[in-house]
């Protein structure tokens, strides 16, 4: 099996490519973050949540709304999944795995731990890109592309919190 | 047509981002503490060949830009807020999904997070729409259009300032 990696450049250079055919065929920049907020009303909807009592599910016609279901970018982040999948199997570095060794090697082993920081992860930068508007899919890649202010804003504040924290997290304790 | 467009543009996407080896905790978090630069590479080089091509098929007039709103208080708060999210999961939002078609079972918990998250910030919108979100607000505007000049000229600094930082990667061996 071949699982030699691909040159970072090279690959940064085909998803530059994907994005561009991806606005010129299906007129869509890439983005990802939208689609948990929208599945978050789909979720609340069918548990019987008055999901109207929320303006943010209501605004714009509805566009974070149940209604927005299914739409492109819910098909393009099920297609990240599948196509990572594929790779994975195809090359043979797929595996299963429940604690990256990183983490492990710092925090332990244990499962519950890492999910428990995983889920809060999870939510604050679904919270945080909400805020900003975008992820750093849709704000980096897409926004920068476009040369918009608010996605050199936005990436630059997602690298600085992240940097930091992940300087924090794993910070000698030593001293 | 467009579900398709998603899914197959969605498992293009998946398929580099695998092939590059950059969908692993150990790459996505390498990269916040400085320590492997590979995921910053890609993304960079991706933002350098997209802003080419997206800039060229739009003055030849054959798409348009859809640039998202700026909002100084929105972005700087949810962007900081997002890299402490970022940090903790390893994932970021696109990159979960990945994630967890590697094998990454980790990342469906972000996906979780991600999930009530979203929930979260469906009661708190009200808020922050009036508190964050209006400061600083200026509309769709571009780093050419404040600057007042044309966007090659912006592109072209923009590679510039990109290449430099992969000299300075590949100097330290990041």
């Amino acid at each position: 099996m071949k699982n030699k990696t691909w040159n970072p450049y090279l690959a940064g250079a085909l998803v530059g490519i994907l994005l561009v055919l991806s606005v010129i065929v299906a007129g869509k920049y890439l983005g990802a973050s939208t689609t948990f907020a929208r599945a978050a009303s789909v979720i609340e909807k069918s548990v019987g949540i008055d999901y109207s009592q929320f303006e943010y599910f209501t605004t714009k016609k509805g566009k974070y709304g149940p209604g927005s279901l299914p739409n492109w970018q819910l098909m393009y982040v099920i297609g990240i999944a599948i196509g990572a999948f594929a790779a994975a199997r195809f090359s043979g570095t797929f595996k299963a795995e429940t604690v990256p060794p990183m983490w492990k090697k710092k925090f332990g082993s244990s499962r519950i731990k890492r999910g428990v920081v995983a889920f809060t992860g999870g939510a604050l930068g679904l919270i945080g890109a909400r805020l900003a508007g975008g992820c750093p899919t849709g704000h980096g890649l897409s926004g920068l592309s476009q040369l918009s202010v608010s996605g050199f804003i936005a990436l630059a504040c997602f690298a600085i919190g992240a940097v930091i924290t992940a300087k924090l997290l794993y910070r000698d304790r030593r001293g | 047509m467009s579900l398709i467009f998603g899914l197959i543009t969605g498992i293009l996407f998946g398929f580099i981002l695998q092939r590059s080896g950059i969908l692993s905790y150990e790459k996505q978090v390498g990269a916040l503490r400085l320590i492997d630069m590979a995921v910053f590479k890609l993304m960079l080089s991706a933002i350098i060949v997209g802003a080419i091509g997206i800039y060229f098929f739009y003055d030849i007039g054959v798409i348009k830009l859809s640039l998202k709103a700026t909002s100084v208080g929105g972005q700087v708060a949810g962007g900081l807020i997002f890299g402490v999210g970022w940090a903790l999961l390893g994932y970021c939002p696109g990159i979960s999904a990945g994630a967890l078609g590697e094998g990454h079972i980790d990342a469906l918990w972000g996906m979780f997070g991600m999930l009530f998250g979203g929930a979260v910030y469906a009661v708190i919108y009200p808020f922050m729409k009036k508190y964050i979100i209006s400061i600083g607000s200026y509309g769709k505007i571009s780093l050419p259009q404040i600057l007042g000049v044309n966007h090659w000229i912006v592109i072209v600094a923009l590679t510039i300032l990109i290449l430099v930082m992969f000299i300075v990667f590949e100097k330290k061996r990041l």
